[in-house]
């Protein structure tokens, strides 16, 4: 039930201390991407040395290890897990992938006498993946997919635009995939990061198609992410008097009510239920 | 020429430089030295001990790192070091 | 002796008390001096200096307007290096890197004493090395015209420097090749000093508005260049887009609104930096939503308070200085943007001085401790680079006064257990706010109150300190022996809150 994810890069000391600053619901430490091939091996040393001296208030923390293909995948993996950490997030995932990152993280929660259960986010990033995203999802340690549409668009050999045509079938298969086994459907960062205007229909739209968080790569994204993918007020007065209702004697004997002229049944009541946990969770009631 | 380094000099960040030689020597340049000299040198001490290295020429150029990122940038370059060797 | 802070105070002067000392005091001015003068025209500078009689040990003052742009200081030091004369005392109202050339000239003992509000630069390092061989006295923006209504800050030449002026030196800042806007801070020496000159670089006639009155200016020179535009307008810069800048000054906002200031009426200062920015642009967007109309904004005015007057989200704005040519046009064109003295603005013995009718000022700080002193003065190693300028008037007059920081800069926790240096002291103080929570006066159980229920991460301030300390380690404290005496800052009504020491 996250909102927005930051990715900071982990090579950066300067960004490990302000990590839980900017009220991300999660945090992404990025072991990836964000850190030359020469400095792999600095990165992961620096974000373990962090992680162990500095307590991160109430955030949830995910790391993007290297790609289990690679060796330095294999030595994050290893090096990183701990109780420090929430979930591992898996780049260029498929099924082999996070079959493997599975079993490995089981060895080392045994190993290591772990009392929490480290959770997975896929990385849905290349065609295949995005075939397989029904699969992918059902994995038990799978909390939620993320689409990366950088990298998936290379894949297609397509260029990324604003309009996004060209990653809706993408956006969908990783929606469908994961409400299909009640997963986060995390949509892919907007890399315009100095353009307000195009974050806000790009994460509107996403929100719109089905996804419940996105990933940003600027802190100053945070804010209008958190803001798109909450319950709005007019969604948290409507599911507070929806359970009012619910608790009226009169209606609580029927499977369905009336409420405004609008038939209120079973599935409209939970989603409800959900919008008042997720308005408490946010602090927003 | 049996050196190796570690980090940077962006604000939060230190640079460590290490080189064998046969006797201990530290040069700290730190920003922040009046405030946290002593402090910067206990924790490269205590990370050499830990790691069991006594001969060894370490240069930090620091721009106000923490305790922990001391340690890490230190531990990097004595393991990059090592491969030095190795190869 | 000591003074109520328990901070050091050097022999024959007074020790600060309280911020309602002032309230004992009983206002006296010395009179005013108009000119004779009717031919006022000078040709040079050495022919200023000549008529005047400039002798070793006069006290000659200054604006600082130009900013760091300045030509017109420096004119008048060369001045002084060339006729070899010594003991000199200057008053200018602030100083910065552009007056360099000062530096040789404390060095060699032409200059020995220095009244200011702010220094920042080669002249800060100077002082704060030892170089000046009697005291530097530093006042707040509303001390200063205090200082010299009363006769007690005597002033032998006032040099005004004025963008436009007349031959009988009627003027202003708004036109001319260095226009500047308000020239509210040479007030007090345009009335009391014994002699005025004006400086020009635009000799005009029908002189509108007269913001210099020329009844009182002795001599007019003009020169080819005052000052650099460049360098005088470099007052603002633009909001920042850091996003632990951004993170404060949301929280400030949010903090106004839950104190229940952004209301109707709203009267408000704050800087011209970067994160001061940053929170008038979130204040002016949540005015438009709820559809508010502040009274005033004051203070040193900047492009943003502009657009807030032009949008009617204040009914006027009372300007001391002007930081943009956007504040400039204004001042110039609109007529609910209004000239302000540096003594109507926060003498504290004003009847009715602006910064009381404040309702909300946001300032910032170098080092704040836990009762809530705030050093604008030193750095944490006790190096001058700034000085109090409007920071303890608008701190005392404001309903709630608001610091914006960081929590810590470079592994420094900006907390202390003691500052430095005290400029503004903590019963002005009201909130601190950081990108890590925010810390209320315990003296303000009023806004404690108006709190309780807030989502806002209001913590102690110990809590902040405690946490800083815990990431950053436990700084060394430099000590302090046997350090010699290079100044003092003195608070509203000039008694002296704390002193500065050679680093």
């Amino acid at each position: 039930m996250r909102r927005s994810l930051l990715f900071i890069p982990a090579n950066q000391p300067g960004m490990l201390q302000n990590a839980d600053v900017f009220e991300a619901d999660a945090v992404i430490f990025d072991l990836e991407d964000a850190v030359f091939a020469s400095e792999k091996d600095a990165a992961l040393e620096l974000l373990n040395a962090f992680l162990d001296a500095i307590p991160l208030n109430k955030v949830e923390v995910m790391v993007r290890i290297n790609g289990l293909d690679t060796d330095q995948g294999l030595i994050d993996l290893k090096h990183i897990v701990s109780e420090k950490i929430d979930t591992i997030m898996l780049p260029k995932a498929n099924l082999d992938v996070l079959n493997s990152c599975s079993d490995i993280l089981d060895e080392l929660e045994l190993n290591y006498q772990m009392l929490k259960r480290i959770s997975i986010v896929p990385i849905i990033e290349d065609a295949d993946a995005c075939f397989h995203a029904y699969e992918i999802a059902k994995h038990p340690r799978v909390s939620g997919l993320l689409l990366g549409a950088e990298d998936l668009a290379k894949d297609l050999e397509v260029e990324r635009t604003d309009a996004s045509f060209e990653i809706f079938f993408a956006r969908s298969q990783v929606i469908y995939a994961a409400k299909a086994h009640q997963k986060d459907a995390i949509d892919t960062p907007y890399v315009s990061t100095k353009n307000e205007e195009g974050l806000i229909l790009d994460a509107k739209y996403a929100k719109s198609l089905g996804m419940n968080a996105k990933a940003c790569i600027h802190p100053n994204q945070i804010d209008i992410i958190n803001e798109i993918f909450s319950p709005s007020k007019a969604d948290i007065e409507q599911a507070l008097r929806i359970i009012k209702a619910m608790d009226d004697p009169n209606n609580k004997e029927k499977g369905a009510f009336s409420l405004d002229g609008k038939m209120i049944d079973k599935p409209i009541i939970e989603r409800a239920l959900k919008t008042i946990e997720k308005a408490k969770k946010y602090q927003l009631i | 020429m049996m050196i190796a380094r570690c980090g940077t000099i962006e604000s939060n960040d230190c640079l460590i430089t290490v080189q064998r030689q046969q006797a201990f020597e530290l040069k700290i340049d730190s920003i922040v030295f009046d405030q946290f000299g002593k402090q910067i040198e206990k924790v490269i001490k205590d990370t050499l001990t830990s790691m069991g290295i006594k001969h060894i020429y370490v240069h930090i150029q620091d721009k106000g790192a923490l305790d922990y990122t001391i340690k890490a940038r230190l531990i990097t370059a004595l393991k990059r070091l090592e491969k030095t060797h190795a190869s | 002796m000591k003074n109520s802070l328990g901070r050091f105070v050097p022999h024959g002067f007074i020790p600060y008390e309280s911020d309602e000392a002032y309230l004992k005091l009983k206002r006296h001015t010395i009179s005013k001096t108009l000119s004779k003068n009717k031919d006022k025209l000078v040709s040079s500078m050495s022919q200023l200096f000549d008529i005047l009689n400039i002798k070793d040990g006069m006290c000659l003052s200054f604006h600082h307007h130009l900013r760091n742009g300045d030509g017109v200081l420096n004119m008048v030091l060369d001045e002084i290096k060339q006729r070899n004369l010594k003991n000199m005392v200057l008053a200018p109202s602030a100083i910065f890197p552009v007056h360099a050339p000062m530096v040789e000239l404390i060095k060699s003992g032409h200059i020995t004493k220095i009244y200011t509000n702010y220094v920042n630069g080669p002249v800060a390092e100077a002082i704060s090395q030892g170089f000046l061989k009697d005291l530097l006295l530093m006042d707040t923006h509303g001390g200063r015209p205090r200082a010299i209504e009363s006769g007690e800050l005597k002033i032998d030449v006032a040099f005004i420097a004025v963008p436009t002026s007349d031959k009988d030196g009627h003027g202003h800042g708004i036109s001319g090749p260095s226009a500047c806007g308000v020239l509210g801070y040479p007030i007090p020496d345009l009335y009391y000093a014994s002699k005025k000159v004006v400086i020009t670089d635009h000799l005009a006639s029908d002189i509108n508005p007269k913001d210099i009155d020329g009844n009182y200016v002795d001599y007019v020179l003009k020169v080819d260049s005052i000052g650099d535009p460049k360098g005088i307008q470099s007052g603002t810069t633009k909001p920042t887009t850091d996003p632990i800048q951004l993170k404060i000054a949301r929280q400030t906002v949010k903090l106004m609104d839950a104190l229940g200031y952004i209301k109707e009426g709203l009267s408000f200062q704050t800087g011209a930096g970067g994160t001061s920015l940053a929170v008038a642009q979130g204040l002016k967007k949540i005015m438009e939503e709820k559809k508010i109309k502040g009274s005033f904004a004051s203070g040193g005015i900047t492009y943003l308070l502009v657009e807030m007057l032009e949008a009617k989200l204040f009914e006027k704005l009372y300007d001391v200085q002007c930081f943009d040519l956007n504040a400039v046009e204004s001042y110039k064109k609109n007529n609910h943007h209004l000239f302000m003295s540096a003594s109507t603005y926060g003498n504290p013995l004003e009847e009715h001085p602006i910064v009381n009718d404040l309702d909300v000022v946001i300032l910032g700080a170098t080092e704040v401790d836990l009762h809530f002193n705030v050093n604008v003065t030193t750095s944490s190693s006790g190096m001058l680079m700034g000085g109090s300028g409007g920071h303890a008037d608008t701190a005392y007059g404001a309903k709630c006064t608001i610091i914006t920081t960081n929590l810590m800069k470079s592994r420094l926790p900006i907390i202390k257990k003691e500052v430095k240096t005290i400029t503004t002291p903590g019963s002005s103080i009201d909130c601190i706010v950081t990108e890590r929570g925010i810390a209320i006066n315990p003296k303000r159980t009023d806004l404690i109150e108006k709190l309780k229920d807030s989502k806002l991460h209001i913590v102690p301030i110990e809590s902040l300190y405690a946490y800083a300390i815990k990431m950053t380690g436990n700084p060394e404290e430099t000590k302090m022996t046997h350090k010699k005496v290079i100044g003092v800052c003195r608070y509203r009504d000039g008694s002296v809150i704390d002193t500065l020491y050679q680093v």
